[in-house]
């Protein structure tokens, strides 16, 4: 409890303030007004502890502990990008370095009528009214994390697929985190609305460099109209001395599907959220997602799958393998509002826990309103099957071989899930390695 | 090619073995029968090297070496295959890559070159046809979903890619269908050689009448109580075990 130390809430609601000194008339619009209201939300709210029932299992006692530095523009050279990069010649490609969108190193493919592409700063800039309609869609009032994104938007990116368009290239948005100099913070804010009858793909791709603390405050709001078709995929594989925080809030219209896959490569401590609005009929909303703590890693995935309305289906499956003194939590909502009739969802999170030090804390949580659904779920921790690797090992593999081809194999259900193949083939690589080193 | 000499093994503090003594020489086929709970799985399970197993007594030794002192893959490595009685089923690991990881893993421990690709499956496809197993099921996970028979046909299947020179098909006629019966029987024969022995355990004759042994063992209460030619079998078949039991117990 040194005085010398400002903990980190008092200085980010000091930060907001003193930057809204200087914006002079941009004070009134709508959009600050938002951002006004977020940072009195946060404030009230402030960081959470573990009485918090959504904070149980996670505490972010370690994180708000260390001061960052936001928004510092990084001095990433030509090598270091292409030492993170995963090339891929047919994805739209777009650099944000500590948070700030850098088009200069940015690889933009498709065409400016089948995918509007830009900072959400420029964006508001062009066309308040439509950043508007989407912005803060979000109800930030239960989360101090998603308030504090709302109350310092401003890079991030903004992406509109117009209706009827389908982006056959992928968008693939690499976040790095340059933690070389000093410990660095970022909080950027995606808005992607995709219009009716649309497609479109795309990833969120994070990484750290140096070995500084990093703290990631993410937020993405993906707005689908009817008919549209939104793959998303979140990749992290960040430093041992990364903290990372994210939303993704999803709003799906009638007769739209969403599939989503979150994959965690690495990080200290990761949480991950992700909610899903069905409000239509005839959706179709799938989860998946995977993780591999080490160490004292910590990663947790909170999901929502909320059917407001009837005849769709949600799908999810979760599988993780931890090791050392890891720790893992999944929590899993299902809601079916009383109008959402013939609702279909499924959920299963399944993991493998590789030592006695290791914890998974799995809560599935269903709250069904309606009487004529069908729900599952289902959730199971346990050890390698001795007998399989007996089986294998009778025939000639050794050990170690068999338990990454049956760590491998686990993970197949959820990797083959990834449709973008410059990603897929990352991942498979990073697993098959980690998986050799038993 | 197999010795064993006075073998004791227990599980779990239970001894189940109570020295075992056999001879296989190349070539050979040798059948063990006997009444459910003599200790024939057992038997096949510690040649395999099922840790579960604690040997407490006597020797094994495989051309030479001493088997006991390898780990279940070395010795698979060496040679020795067991047909399941209960094949495992894996999800996520289709069969065809878990032979090529197998036969590799082999090939390795020998000092040679992996197989390629094309030199790995035109191999398979020459042994599927063999044991009449169809291509699909290679390119499903191993043994998920499959009926009994597919499964022990793929026993039957593993053991024609990896040429072990000593098989042991544990029950292997166990919930088969005569027509299942007779196709892995086949499959079995075709891979007889002057050069390999194989070890039956089974419990009922009518395996013998397809795969025709060259010595019928009898293993009751953890010791071979009884050995002769493939009369015995048929005997046995004939009076069931009871007067094995007896002669064993007038013995004391």
């Amino acid at each position: 409890m040194s005085t010398e130390t400002i903990d980190l809430k008092t200085k980010l609601v000091a930060d907001f303030y003193a930057k809204e000194a200087v914006i002079n008339g941009e004070a009134t619009s709508d959009f600050h007004q938002k951002k006004r209201a977020a940072i009195s939300t946060f404030e009230e709210l402030g960081f959470p502890s573990r009485k918090d029932e959504e904070w149980k299992y996670s505490s972010v006692k370690d994180l708000v502990s260390a001061s960052y530095k936001f928004n510092e523009p990084g001095a990433l050279s030509a090598e270091d990008v292409a030492s993170l990069n995963i090339p891929d010649q047919n994805a739209n490609i777009l650099y944000f370095v500590n948070g700030r969108y850098h088009p200069e190193m940015s690889q933009l493919i498709s065409s400016s009528d089948k995918i509007v592409i830009s900072s959400l700063q420029e964006a508001y800039q062009k066309d308040p009214a439509m950043v508007n309609k989407y912005f803060g869609a979000v109800d930030s009032s239960g989360d101090a994390f998603t308030a504090l994104n709302t109350a310092f938007a401003a890079d991030g990116v903004f992406i509109h697929v117009p209706a009827n368009q389908v982006v056959e290239h992928p968008v693939i948005l690499r976040f790095i985190s340059d933690a070389r100099q000093e410990n660095v913070g970022s909080q950027p804010r995606n808005i992607v609305a995709v219009g009716q009858n649309a497609q479109v793909k795309f990833a969120e791709a994070f990484r750290t460099i140096g070995e500084q603390r990093s703290f990631t405050n993410v937020v993405t709001e993906i707005h689908m109209d009817q008919d549209s078709h939104v793959e998303y995929y979140k990749v992290q594989n960040e430093s041992n001395q990364a903290y990372h925080v994210g939303s993704t809030e999803v709003f799906m219209l009638d007769k739209s599907h969403f599939y989503a896959a979150t994959v965690t490569l690495n990080g200290e401590f990761v949480r991950n959220n992700l909610s899903i609005r069905i409000n239509g009929e005839h959706c179709e909303a799938h989860m998946y997602g995977l993780y591999f703590p080490d160490g004292t890693q910590h990663v947790d995935n909170h999901t929502v799958a909320d059917h407001m309305k009837p005849n769709s289906e949600s799908n999810e499956l979760y599988k993780g393998i931890l090791r050392d003194k890891s720790k893992g939590v999944f929590n899993g909502k299902i809601f079916v509002r009383p109008d959402a009739q013939k609702t279909n969802a499924f959920q299963s999170c399944k993991n493998i826990v590789l030592s006695n030090e290791a914890t998974m804390n799995t809560k599935p949580q269903l709250e069904i309103w309606a009487d004529d659904v069908k729900c599952t779920h289902g959730t199971t921790t346990g050890q390698i099957d001795e007998e399989a690797l007996f089986y294998m090992r009778s025939r000639g593999i050794s050990r170690p071989e068999a338990m990454s081809l049956l760590m491998y194999a686990f993970c197949a259900d959820v990797v083959s899930q990834i449709k973008i193949d410059s990603i897929r083939e990352y991942l498979e690589g990073v697993i098959a390695e980690k998986l050799t080193n038993n | 090619m197999l010795s064993i000499n006075e073998l004791r093994a227990s599980i779990e503090g239970k001894e189940i073995l109570k020295g075992i003594n056999l001879e296989v020489k190349p070539g050979e086929v040798h059948a063990i029968m006997g009444p459910n709970g003599s200790g024939k799985s057992t038997l096949a399970s510690v040649l395999a090297g099922r840790e579960e197993y604690e040997v407490t007594g006597g020797s094994v030794s495989f051309n030479g070496q001493d088997l006991l002192e390898l780990a279940a893959e070395e010795r698979a490595a060496e040679g020795v295959f067991l047909a399941f009685q209960y094949p495992v089923e894996i999800p996520g690991v289709t069969t065809i890559n878990f032979l090529k990881t197998a036969v590799n893993e082999i090939r390795k421990y020998k000092g040679e070159d992996p197989l390629d690709a094309a030199q790995f499956l035109k191999m398979v496809r020459e042994k599927a046809k063999l044991v009449r197993m169809n291509d699909s099921l290679l390119k499903r996970a191993l043994n998920e979903g499959f009926s009994g028979g597919e499964k022990k046909r793929n026993e039957i299947f593993q053991m024609a890619v990896l040429e072990p020179k000593l098989s042991i098909l544990d029950e292997t006629d166990s919930g088969l269908d005569i027509d299942a019966l007779r196709i892995v029987a086949e499959g079995v024969n075709s891979l007889r050689s002057p050069e390999r022995a194989s070890i039956v355990v089974t419990h009922y004759q009518r395996l013998l009448d397809y795969i025709v042994p060259d010595y019928v063992h009898v293993l009751y209460q953890g010791r071979i109580v009884k050995s002769g030619t493939k009369e015995l079998a048929m005997e046995l078949e004939v009076k069931g075990y009871d007067w094995i039991k007896e002669e064993v117990e007038a013995l004391g």
